[in-house]
């Protein structure tokens, strides 16, 4: 049983462009352990509803409503303090970085200060990804699974409070889809993390998420 | 934050040039009462106008500026026009990097190549020619221009073509040239129609440069063009350089027409772009699927390839002037010596050094200054508008030679003039340009997720510039350093008129040595002004490949 106020909660919150309302004033609870299933055509504001929690929106929006995660509001926090892990399609792996660099780039300097602490805590992670001795390889070198996984787990090693998903199996193939939707359920489970998913594809709805939010275009 | 940038750089490029403007205007109407001139009237005008030789060096002007952009152009539209093929594949990659190539040290190789007695005719003498002496012909430095027009064509192409080639990726040209293929249009029409229309808009500045270039350079003109009369930026450098002072107030007058002329020629060509727009349009709807293919393929080769080769051979006749030991007439080789390089070995290495510190120093700072423009942009989420772009080109359009003056004048009367600072700051100012507009295509187009990603990971925007920003750049940046110590190598003007003499660079040497005998030493000066640039060129693709790359693997 969750305590109360814990999870992300949207209250009356509308994004609108140009004077255009994206969707209706929207009005949701994601428990901690939940996922929601985020759907609605093209345009209708879903990405951009991520990017209003996760702080990011472009300044073009405006937004209305509030925003909570685990009791604290969101709204004047900057992006980088709210603890909201964010996945886009892409894995956006840095190319500079190896794929173990790339993992502790999202570990947290202040949590893992001596350079043992940090191998060892991405050993532990590549192993949690199957990719064990992959930490010294280049991004680029990975497929397309292999890096959706490490994109998934850099943000999971930066210890969010919430995650919010943005299409995150769309490049891959149904095989690989199928693993990956397995993987995130086993690791947001474990983690008892909130998490909002913006898909189009019903099979990732019905195996991931404990509701749907549809969004409906005002116009 | 961004507006405290967007003043520091506006106060640096636009300062220097209304400040020098200033300094022009007022001694054009007859004011500088250190050469007692207390008076403001029309008297300067009236002697301009009476001095023989203004109409012709004017005219001499503005018809080499334009007809050099319009040859440049229509060669690097040649080349792009159509599909690609092996050949304008290899032309393509051999011109790029001779961007780097300063106007100077091209300009130098290109008369020792041509001239009566240089190397293209002792290669084809006696045996094709039949000439056992040089004829007696005035080219380089022919009355026509001729020379000059060729100088300035070599040099803007590998520039135009390398503007072009960045753009084509923005418009999506492989994409439109797919489209109006498979509508039946042969694949140069369809170039022509699909992408060039598109393509010339993003073109404009640059070409406007090239323009302003054409028409006010002074060093192309004084290795290439006539002499009796030069053209009008030599003429107004004669008169500022005059040791009869009462000529300044003649120079600052003729500064203000060069720049007339300058936008006079912009105005010419926006007419005719004008009216060949109107001429396009007819011809984009009249739905022709084949206007020449096989015509403008070959021209494109025709143009070209001669074009390249002869900047090769520029250079090549660079390298073998600078080690030549005797070279009679007609032989088409020299007796290898390194005389050259063993006597003047120590000026040209501190010409050398004075050449690279400056370069490093203004690009490094042009750098930092962009980085901190383009990153404020990028976090207010408004990219740079017109008038940014308008205040980075002023330097590029107004004629060095319009303004540098005036800026000189007041280092002068600061007692700042001659100091290496006061020419660094020089360069800079058209260093800064280049550099800002190699660079904010790539930066403002950077993927911004990855900052998304990385804000969502905790990180501060200072951790997300060094750590996320600036690696995933660094082929850009190293190329904008390396455009920028191009820049800086190749300046001139800057370093006569802010240096005083006291500040010696491979340019500035090795206009000096083109108007004395010493073939082997200008030699040996302009070509190690070329290798700076086109390392810096090399070591910027180098280091700007992933490890990857670098091992083969990608």
């Amino acid at each position: 049983m969750t305590e109360p106020g814990y999870g992300l909660s949207l209250k009356r919150l509308s994004l609108s462009i140009a004077g255009t309302q994206l969707f209706p004033p929207l009005t949701c609870r994601v428990a901690a352990g939940e996922v929601v299933a985020v759907t609605g055509p093209s345009g209708s504001g879903k990405s951009s509803l991520l990017l209003a929690i996760a702080g990011l929106l472009p300044r073009a929006f405006q937004m209305q409503g509030e925003i909570s995660l685990n009791g604290r509001s969101l709204l004047e926090m900057a992006a980088e303090a709210r603890r909201v892990g964010l996945i886009f399609q892409d894995p956006l792996l840095l190319p500079h970085l190896t794929v173990g660099q790339n993992l502790a780039f999202g570990l947290s300097r202040e949590e893992y200060r001596s350079r043992d602490a940090r191998r060892q805590r991405i050993e532990a992670a590549l192993r949690e990804i199957q990719l064990e001795g992959f930490a010294d390889r280049d991004p680029t070198t990975l497929s397309g699974g292999q890096r959706a996984r490490v994109a998934l787990m850099r943000s999971l090693l930066a210890e969010p409070d919430a995650v919010l998903l943005d299409e995150p199996f769309v490049s891959l193939d149904p095989m690989l889809r199928r693993d990956m939707r397995l993987l995130l359920g086993q690791l947001l489970r474990a983690r008892g993390l909130p998490a909002l998913l913006v898909t189009h594809d019903q099979e990732d709805a019905e195996a991931l998420a404990n509701q749907t939010l549809s969004l409906i275009c005002h116009s | 934050m961004r507006l405290i940038l967007a003043g520091i750089i506006s106060t640096l490029l636009l300062l220097p040039v209304a400040m020098g403007l200033l300094g022009v205007l007022l001694p054009a109407f007859g004011y500088l009462p250190v050469l007692g001139g207390e008076q403001v009237s029309l008297d300067v005008w009236r002697a301009l106008l009476a001095e023989p030789g203004l109409l012709h060096a004017s005219l001499l002007s503005l018809r080499t500026g334009l007809a050099s952009t319009l040859l440049s152009l229509i060669f690097i539209l040649l080349l792009l026009a159509g599909g690609e093929t092996w050949l304008k594949r290899r032309l393509q990659a051999l011109l790029s990097p001779l961007v780097a190539v300063p106007h100077i040290a091209l300009a130098v190789g290109l008369a020792f190549l041509l001239m009566p007695s240089g190397w293209l005719a002792r290669l084809g003498s006696p045996w094709l020619t039949g000439w056992a002496r040089p004829l007696d012909w005035a080219f380089p430095n022919d009355g026509n221009g001729l020379a000059l027009i060729l100088g300035l064509v070599v040099k803007e192409v590998p520039f135009l073509l390398l503007v072009a080639l960045a753009a084509l990726p923005q418009i999506e040209a492989e994409k439109r040239l797919a489209m109006a293929r498979s509508l039946g249009y042969r694949p140069a029409t369809a170039w022509i129609k699909a992408v060039l229309p598109d393509l010339t808009r993003r073109l404009r500045l640059p070409v406007f440069a090239v323009i302003a270039y054409g028409v006010a350079n002074v060093e192309m003109a004084i290795i290439l063009g006539p002499s009796t009369p030069p053209t009008l930026a030599v003429l107004i450098v004669e008169w500022f350089q005059d040791p009869d002072l009462s000529r300044r107030f003649l120079g600052s007058a003729a500064a203000l027409l060069l720049l007339s002329l300058v936008l006079l020629a912009l105005l010419i060509w926006q007419l005719a772009a004008h009216g060949l727009a109107k001429v396009w349009l007819w011809l984009g709807a009249g739905g022709h699927r084949d206007l020449g293919e096989r015509g403008l393929s070959l021209a494109a080769l025709l143009v070209n390839g001669p074009l390249a080769a002869l900047t090769l051979l520029a250079l090549l006749s660079l390298l073998l002037w600078s080690f030549a030991g005797l070279w009679r007439f007609p032989e088409a080789f020299p007796a290898f010596s390194l005389d050259t390089w063993e006597r003047h070995a120590k000026d040209l290495l501190a010409s050398s050094l004075t050449t690279v510190t400056l370069a490093l120093a203004s690009s490094g700072l042009a750098l930092t200054l962009s980085v901190l423009a383009l990153e404020a942009s990028s976090r207010d989420q408004r990219p740079p508008g017109r008038g940014s772009l308008l205040v980075l080109a002023t330097p590029l359009l107004v004629p060095q030679i319009a303004f540098l003056f005036g800026v000189a004048v007041s280092a002068a009367e600061s007692g700042l003039i001659g100091a290496w600072t006061t020419v660094l700051w020089g360069h800079l100012l058209f260093v800064l340009p280049y550099v800002y507009l190699a660079l904010s295509g790539p930066y403002l187009g950077l993927d911004p997720r990855y900052a998304a990603m990385a804000r969502s990971l905790g990180k501060s925007p200072l951790t997300i510039l060094l750590k996320v920003k600036l690696p995933l750049l660094r082929r850009a940046l190293l190329t904008a350093a390396a455009i920028g110590v191009a820049v800086s190598v190749a300046l001139y003007l800057p370093t006569l008129l802010l240096g005083g003499g006291r500040v010696l660079t491979l340019a500035s040497e090795a206009v000096t040595l083109s108007s004395g005998g010493d073939r082997r030493l200008l030699a040996a000066t302009a070509l190690a002004q070329a290798v700076i640039p086109l390392l810096a060129l090399l070591l910027a693709t180098w280091f700007g490949r992933t490890k990857l790359e670098r091992r083969g693997m990608r």
